[in-house]
């Protein structure tokens, strides 16, 4: 299909139109500078002709549910689009709550796509199944294909790698992000042809093989507008250095292991080349590194707004040394090995942060568990006031601590708290910790995204109902009294458009309260909680436009629905589900 | 995996150990001790060997750190829960397990006039006085003062080791973590030898 084929010709015939709109030519320039993909729904309900100007001129489709549409409906609807980004299974799928082989594979949309998007060039997927074959076939499809992202994907190996290096000549992103890969071996990086330099982004960090290291270095030389590297932990320190004298231009680095291994002389010509890379705004990796190396680090940390050391576990000493030298931070990852002396360093010395993501080292408890506590969560609430985006992984907290931490930063807009034993109360007062929650969301009007752990009462969700006008997203995990809890929730939240929940007393009543606030929603994920079958198909009998579906578990009562996924779809039922799926 | 059940309110009494979820009925506001281990009625079979076999690790990266406390009995395990994605969940778990192999680091110690010779395992120790006095004890005999200008000064025994380039170094220059990580064997120098290390 001409991507350039004009309005007029598809649509001659059509009700004539006011002389006073703008021609389509003017009407689908000025849509094509918005890009936000909730600005073009909201301009393609004004009118006909906005509608149709509109789905003309996009060109990035964003799928938040690869079953609420069908690739023929997005097609038919989008002639033009160069760009797309999928979203598949239920986020609960990254903590094991959902059976493998449930679905969301690429497949069918690629198909789909061969045949009417020839020009497509950039593919961003997240949560899908992804088959090696998926991956050549989409190699040999797009001849313009450019930036391929597979983020938390499962289904592929380092054969489908292979495909996409040696058939891509225009690749310019290639991004496999924490997902379940089986890697084979490390040879797809020798496929990139030796004529190939278009690399911009290589991310290839959590593969855990070995890769050919002459043909990484050869390929970082010769591409020279390579701004993104991120190596596995098999890629050494020597060979790290010598990969960044072939590419001082980097903005993004991942540094592999960072295991010490060095003579003098080696450390400090490693100290000389990160001290050329002076545009690094993010860096991640290091997850060997220790004291004695980090300081090789130093002079590269100073434009750094991004730093990632979820991989690494510090001590908090050297993690306050390494922070100095990070004055313009925005953006921090921890594992909380760096405990709250660690987190006052950052209070110190991180003054423009504004997402903090704290990470347990030991989840499971296989040692001594130190970790963070409340201490440090408001340690950094006094030192970064900017502060919007928390994800915070503890042991124990407090109503007061929350409530300290929301009044410095009145702002956030992403509130995950986990408090790790489930049903855990606060531990200085053995109160609920409702209050800490409902401080939260008064305070906090601009609050997009919350998760709430500890032990609750429905009062924690009456609140949430009753001030969260612009949650969107609501995780919930052994929490809550009854039933009403959920209805406050789904009654008072507006803008609600993903609520999961898991092993939370709420049943049938809770679920039918909202049917028809389904429909604006993404999705509901409801797990061991009291819902039964009969609830559910009372719910898909009322509601045709949504899909409801159950997966039973093993051994489980006939009446309980022990996993319920709702979603609102134009596709109808999954013509793709697998027996484990009951679709209601 | 274990999954927390609420069954609240039921005839089976097991308020000892069983995890409630939320505040069912007039239990309101019963104290909530931290959960051992929990009552499922849906336990699998896979559940226990779980739990042995995490505790198993548990024991043996104790016994490797000699001297640690013995750490508390691993929790049962709720399926998904901390919700942490299985990606970094594998990358600790490695690391655990290389933190808990036995093997130890163990180099070879010759002493000069010794009969044979004995082997140290360097991941027992912390510093070098502790290295120090634990060689002291093995052979018996006393090592000097360090200092950075004069080496050892006060005995006629000088500790050395050869590191990975095959040279022998002074024990104690380099700080310890590079030690440990370049020491391939240690030797006590002895006597009209340990003259010749003036030149170092």
């Amino acid at each position: 299909m001409d991507p350039k084929r004009k309005k007029d010709c598809h649509d001659s015939g059509e009700s004539t139109r006011v002389a006073s709109t703008f021609p389509d030519e003017v009407l689908e320039r000025v849509l094509a500078l918005v890009k936000s993909h909730k600005d073009r729904s909201s301009v393609s309900l004004v009118c006909k002709d906005w509608y149709d100007a509109e789905r003309w001129s996009r060109t990035h489709v964003f799928i938040g549910n690869c079953y609420s549409v069908s690739p023929e409906i997005v097609v038919r609807r989008f002639p033009n689009v160069r760009s797309v980004t999928l979203k598949g299974k239920p986020r609960f799928s990254d903590f094991n709550l959902v059976p493998p082989n449930w679905g969301a594979d690429i497949r069918c949309w690629l198909v789909v796509f061969a045949a009417k998007y020839r020009c497509l060039e950039e593919l961003r997927l997240k949560r899908m199944t992804v088959s090696d074959e998926s991956l050549e076939f989409l190699a040999l499809s797009f001849p313009n294909f450019k930036a391929l992202l597979l983020h938390s994907c499962d289904g592929f190996s380092t054969d489908g790698l292979a495909a996409i290096a040696t058939h891509c000549k225009n690749l310019t992103e290639l991004n496999i992000q924490e997902n379940d890969i089986y890697d084979k071996s490390g040879c797809w990086l020798s496929c990139f042809p030796e004529n190939f330099t278009s690399l911009e982004v290589l991310n290839f960090a959590y593969l855990n093989n070995d890769v050919n290291f002459e043909a990484l270095e050869r390929l970082v030389s010769r591409c020279k507008s390579l701004n993104v590297l991120k190596v596995n932990k098999n890629i050494t320190l020597e060979q790290l250095q010598r990969l960044l004298i072939c590419a001082p231009k980097l903005t993004e680095l991942g540094t592999g292991s960072f295991l010490p291994e060095l003579t003098d002389r080696q450390y400090s010509e490693l100290k000389r080349s990160f001290s050329i890379c002076s545009n690094l705004n993010v860096l991640s990796g290091l997850s060997e590194a220790t004291a004695l190396y980090l300081p090789a680090l130093y002079p590269a940390c100073t434009n750094l707004t991004f730093l990632n050391l979820s991989d690494a576990a510090l001590q908090s000493e050297e993690f306050a040394k390494l922070l100095v030298h990070c004055p313009r931070l925005r953006r921090l990852w921890v594992l909380d090995t760096v405990e709250d002396k660690g987190l006052e360093a950052v209070g110190s010395n991180c003054p423009l942060l504004e997402e903090l993501r704290v990470f347990p080292s030991d989840p499971y408890e296989e040692g001594i568990v130190h970790g963070v506590t409340e201490s440090g969560f408001i340690a950094v609430s006094y030192g970064c006031r900017r502060l919007h985006y928390v994800l915070y992984f503890c042991r124990q907290m407090t109503n007061a601590a929350v409530e300290t931490i929301v009044q410095n930063c009145p702002d956030f807009t992403h509130f995950r708290l986990c408090i790790m034993t489930p049903c855990q109360p606060d531990y200085r007062t053995n109160e609920p910790m409702d209050k800490a929650f409902c401080a939260v969301v008064k305070t906090c009007t601009k609050l997009r995204r919350l998760a709430v752990s500890g032990l609750l009462t429905d009062m924690t969700f009456e609140y949430i109902g009753k001030y969260a006008k612009n949650l969107e997203t609501l995780s919930v995990a052994f929490a809550g009294s009854s039933d009403w809890g959920m209805q406050c929730v789904l009654g008072g939240c507006r803008k609600l458009r993903k609520l999961e929940i898991r092993d939370c007393p709420f049943g049938n009543a809770a679920l039918l309260s909202g049917f028809e606030k389904y429909e604006s929603m993404r999705s509901l994920w409801m797990s061991d909680c009291k819902v039964t079958m009969n609830g559910c198909r009372f719910l898909a009998k009322e509601m045709p436009r949504l899909n409801v579906e159950v997966m039973k578990e093993d051994g489980s009562d006939d009446s309980q629905a022990d996993k319920v996924y709702v979603y609102r779809s134009v596709a109808g039922p999954r013509r793709d589900a697998p027996p484990f799926v009951l679709t209601l | 995996m274990e999954r927390a059940v609420n069954y609240g309110g039921d005839d089976l009494n097991l308020e000892a150990t069983e995890l409630r979820l939320g505040l069912p009925g007039s239990d309101g506001l019963e104290k909530q001790s931290s959960p051992g281990v929990r009552t499922n009625k849906r336990a699998s079979p896979d559940v226990a060997e779980d739990s042995r076999s995490k505790s198993n690790n548990s024991i043996v990266s104790d016994a490797g750190n000699g001297g640690r406390d013995t750490a508390p009995p691993p929790k049962a395990q709720v399926v998904g829960w901390p919700p942490i994605r299985s990606f970094r969940r594998n990358s600790f778990q490695a690391k655990k397990s290389d933190e808990a192999d036995g093997a130890g680091m163990y180099v070879k110690v010759s002493m000069d006039g010794a009969p044979y010779l004995r082997k140290v395992d360097l991941k027992l120790y912390k510093s070098y006085p502790e290295l120090l006095k634990a060689l002291e004890h093995m052979f018996k005999f006393t090592i000097g003062e360090y200092s950075e200008r004069e080496g050892y000064d006060g005995s006629e025994y000088v500790p050395t080791y050869e590191d990975k380039e095959g040279d022998w170094m002074l024990v104690g220059d380099v700080p310890w973590d590079m030690f440990i990580s370049s020491c391939k064997k240690l030797r006590i120098m002895k006597g009209s030898e340990t003259s010749s290390l003036g030149c170092l």
